[in-house]
């Protein structure tokens, strides 16, 4: 199968019929993250929804090979498959790790900061949805701040998001990039451009979760479109330590007007009980990240 | 029916319905008004965001556009995504219980 | 057979038992008193002696992960670790016996804190007695390159994790005359890993993800297993790895001239009145032990346990069924905390109804490295040999070389 009018793989490497969520912001993002992938790809997951969406034994949804691993594995069982295939040298297959945003940002740091630091040649994927959605949506470190979640269920997330993409950077990483389900296209290129480049790897899927998010599944693309709108997803690209905006970021960054937070905030039932005060300040952070993204932008 | 596994650890193959018909999931069910969809109207290839927005990759881009109903889950993106409107959320008419 | 003695430490000695095994990947992280066996497989690897990748991982986590992931893919794998290392690896120890991978590792038995303590017991690798893993204790430096060797052939022939377990600093640090076996023998001797995992792009699998309580069936009609029968095959593997090991230990001494025994060795046990059991280097010490009291007319005789998991019980019924021993003394570096030694119980379980009952003292010593000599050891065995001449035939837990209030 060759590519369509998007210059899209037209093979489908999620089969019909798989166990994750009506609307779910990652299938989106997976179904063309492995299009780019494409067959020649050995993927490695920890528990996660990632784990339900490739299925229980002994059927699979997805047609390319997967080791499944423990929570706080995932780089270092990629590091194993890359190591392991040298050792028996199988060339010309691309090792990915796929974890949520636990499995990245909390649990999953350790062994991928040391897979990164030693340059292992995989890409690290993580899905961010902004909680331990598969669990039934409890805080991690990469909730945003005024987000109700089972485990801030009174008093929302008080603390802001930890800034994921820039722990990675500190990796001195060849490629780094920040994706969004709703801009498959840009989602697409990234994907095929980092299986371009030897070393780490690092790209994150802004995931909207309609279940975690509290909006229904029918705006999963609309709710990823307002992120990227306000910029509270920024589509961007760090090649080789030269940063620049993406798609509809870019356009953004040269001359639109962004979004207000609030109309991202007043989309998804998780934001109810933010105060006004968190509001505020979760807009004037995130313009101080937009406007040091424009600053050191490059073209 | 084959009775015995022999694997010793636990190995998935690929098939579709992993999950089951998920199609039975559905409160709500996709109908395509071709009249007004654009690549039956201009007979040629185009638009296709049904196709690219679909999570579940169970609408294909052909002409007429078709939707795979029995693995379709009813999120609703394509109907919300599509541009000018051809795409409608039907209910099912089931009730529980 | 070539006469190759060297003098050599424990680590020295399983170092070069891994370079000769032909191990493809290794990956470990330092930890006293396993460090120095790594640096030695790093300098193998750096220099060229050794055809392997070493992944210097941040954790032990991290090094059984990589072995699981790398063993997965069919390369032969190798970790060692001690202690905290080990308590630290103890999930990916489920994973690689759940996983059914031919992971070989030494663990330098140390104590675990707190407070810390870096000195030898065995409390780091008995605490990982459930996870699937063959482990075998050994006595001293030649037996650690001969079963770092016999390990890969075990583990690959029953597809299950094998721990070669040998105390720290007694076997590690100290040096030995050790003879080191030809290295076409052992390429020989160890056939080529083949793994029973497929990652292929050619032929997609998911491996290891959710399973459900009960069986289901695939697409192809096949009735699959639920949790619970991959849980007894690895049972199952366990069981049947004993005429395995015991196969492997013999065809070993054939080609190589040495024996260790398979499960069980013995020192003067055939006209014993009073026997000692223990693993490793205790067992060691007890044979000198023997020959003490011999000396005193007391005729004390050494049962040697090497295989703890699977644990040897008709063998251990047999050895002692054949004596008609007074008492049966063990000397173990470990404690389950609230019962008593956790060899005593699995010995006393393993004599459950069998004809041959003897009196039964646990003797708990040597921990975190509290030295334990040989006249301590007779010591001990007199004393109890006095109580159970006075009648007294309960079971005690004594704390050897212990303050005790």
């Amino acid at each position: 199968m060759g590519e369509n009018i998007f210059k899209i793989d037209e093979r489908e490497y999620i089969l019909p019929g798989s166990r994750a969520c009506q609307g779910c912001g990652l299938s989106l993002a997976y179904r063309h993250a492995l299009k780019a992938l494409g067959q020649n790809t050995i993927l490695t997951i920890p528990a996660s929804c990632l784990t339900v969406l490739h299925g229980l034994y002994p059927i699979t949804s997805v047609e390319i090979p997967c080791l499944n691993c423990t929570f706080a594995s995932t780089a270092a069982s990629a590091s194993g498959l890359v190591a392991g295939l040298k050792a028996i040298k199988r060339t010309g297959l691309t090792v990915v790790a796929v974890a949520g945003d636990g499995g990245t940002y909390d649990i999953g740091i350790q062994a991928l900061s040391g897979a990164a630091e030693r340059g292992t040649d995989f890409i690290f994927v993580c899905y961010d949805n902004e909680g331990y959605m598969n669990t039934g949506t409890q805080r991690s470190s990469a909730t945003p701040p005024g987000a109700l979640t089972t485990t801030t269920p009174v008093l929302t997330k008080l603390e802001p998001k930890k800034d994921m993409l820039k722990i990675m950077e500190a990796h001195s990483l060849p490629y780094i990039a920040s994706v969004n389900p709703s801009y498959p296209r840009d989602l697409y290129e990234k994907f095929t451009k980092a299986k371009l480049f030897k070393g780490t790897r690092y790209i994150q899927i802004y995931a909207p979760c309609p279940p975690g998010w509290a909006y229904l599944p029918k705006d999963t693309v609309k709710i990823g479109r307002m992120a990227v709108e306000t910029g509270i997803c920024v589509l961007f690209e760090i090649e080789n330590g030269r940063f620049r905006f993406t798609g509809r970021s870019k356009v953004l960054a040269k001359k639109g007007k962004r979004l207000s937070v609030a109309d991202y905030l007043d989309a998804q039932g998780r934001f109810r009980q933010m105060s006004r005060d968190q509001a505020v300040q979760l807009q004037q952070s995130v313009d101080e990240k937009w406007e040091e993204y424009v600053r050191r932008a490059v073209e | 029916m084959e009775d015995k596994d022999h694997h010793i650890s636990a190995m998935c193959k690929p098939a579709p319905g992993e999950a089951g018909k998920t199609g039975d999931w559905r409160d709500v069910r996709p109908v395509i008004n071709h009249e007004k969809c654009t690549p039956f109207i201009k007979k040629k290839p185009s638009c296709f965001l049904c196709w690219l927005y679909c999570p579940e990759g169970v609408i294909r881009d052909t002409i007429p556009v078709q939707i795979d109903l029995d693995y379709c889950k009813g999120c609703g993106i394509c109907a919300e995504e599509c541009p000018v409107g051809a795409i409608t959320m039907v209910s099912e008419g089931k009730h529980d219980g | 057979m070539t006469d190759n003695c060297q003098i050599l430490t424990g680590n020295q000695a399983a170092a070069i038992g891994v370079k000769l095994s032909g191990v493809q990947v290794v990956s470990a992280y330092p930890i006293t008193p396993q460090t120095s066996l790594t640096e030695t497989l790093s300098q193998y690897i750096e220099g060229g002696e050794l055809e392997a990748e070493y992944v210097r991982v941040e954790s032990e986590h991290s090094a059984m992960t990589v072995c699981i992931a790398a063993s997965t893919v069919g390369a032969r794998v190798f970790t060692s670790t001690s202690s905290h290392g080990l308590l630290y690896m103890h999930e990916q120890l489920h994973w690689a016996a759940g996983s059914r991978l031919p992971v070989v590792m030494c663990c330098v038995n140390r104590g675990v804190g707190a407070p810390w303590s870096i000195f030898n017991d065995q409390q780091d690798s008995i605490a990982q007695r459930d996870t699937g893993w063959i482990q075998i204790y050994c006595r001293d430096n030649q037996e650690i390159i001969d079963t770092v060797i016999q390990a890969y052939r075990i583990a690959e022939a029953v597809y299950a994790p094998v721990m070669v377990c040998y105390d720290g600093f007694v076997l590690s640090h100290t040096t030995m005359p050790v003879e080191v076996p030809d290295e076409e023998a052992v390429r020989a001797f160890l056939p080529p890993y083949k793994p029973h995992t497929i990652l292929d792009p050619h032929d997609p699998r998911n491996i290891n993800p959710v399973i459900f309580p009960w069986r289901r069936m695939d697409a192809e009609g096949c009735l699959r297993d639920g949790y619970m029968e991959l849980r007894y095959k690895l049972q199952k593997a366990l069981e049947e790895a004993k005429p395995v090991i015991a196969d492997v230990s013999r065809a070993y001494g054939r080609i190589f001239g040495r024996d260790h025994g398979g499960f069980l060795w013995q020192y003067r046990l055939d006209d014993a009145d009073v026997i000692l059991a223990g693993m490793g280097s205790i067992a060691t010490e007890a044979t000198m032990a023997t020959d003490m009291l011999r000396k005193e007319g007391i005729k004390a005789g050494v049962l040697g346990i090497r295989l703890y998991r699977p644990f040897p019980r008709e063998e251990i019924r047999e050895a002692i069924g054949n004596i008609k021993a007074k008492a049966l003394l063990i000397f173990e570096k470990d404690i389950s905390y609230g019962y008593e030694g956790a060899l005593c119980s699995d010995v006393k379980a393993a004599l459950y109804g069998s004809a041959v009952q003897p009196p039964i003292h646990d003797f708990i010593c040597g921990l975190g490295g509290r030295d334990v000599k040989a006249s301590e050891i007779a010591d001990g065995v007199k004393a109890s040999l006095n109580t159970v001449d006075e009648g007294d035939s309960r079971p005690q837990t004594i704390w050897l070389n212990c303050r005790k209030g």
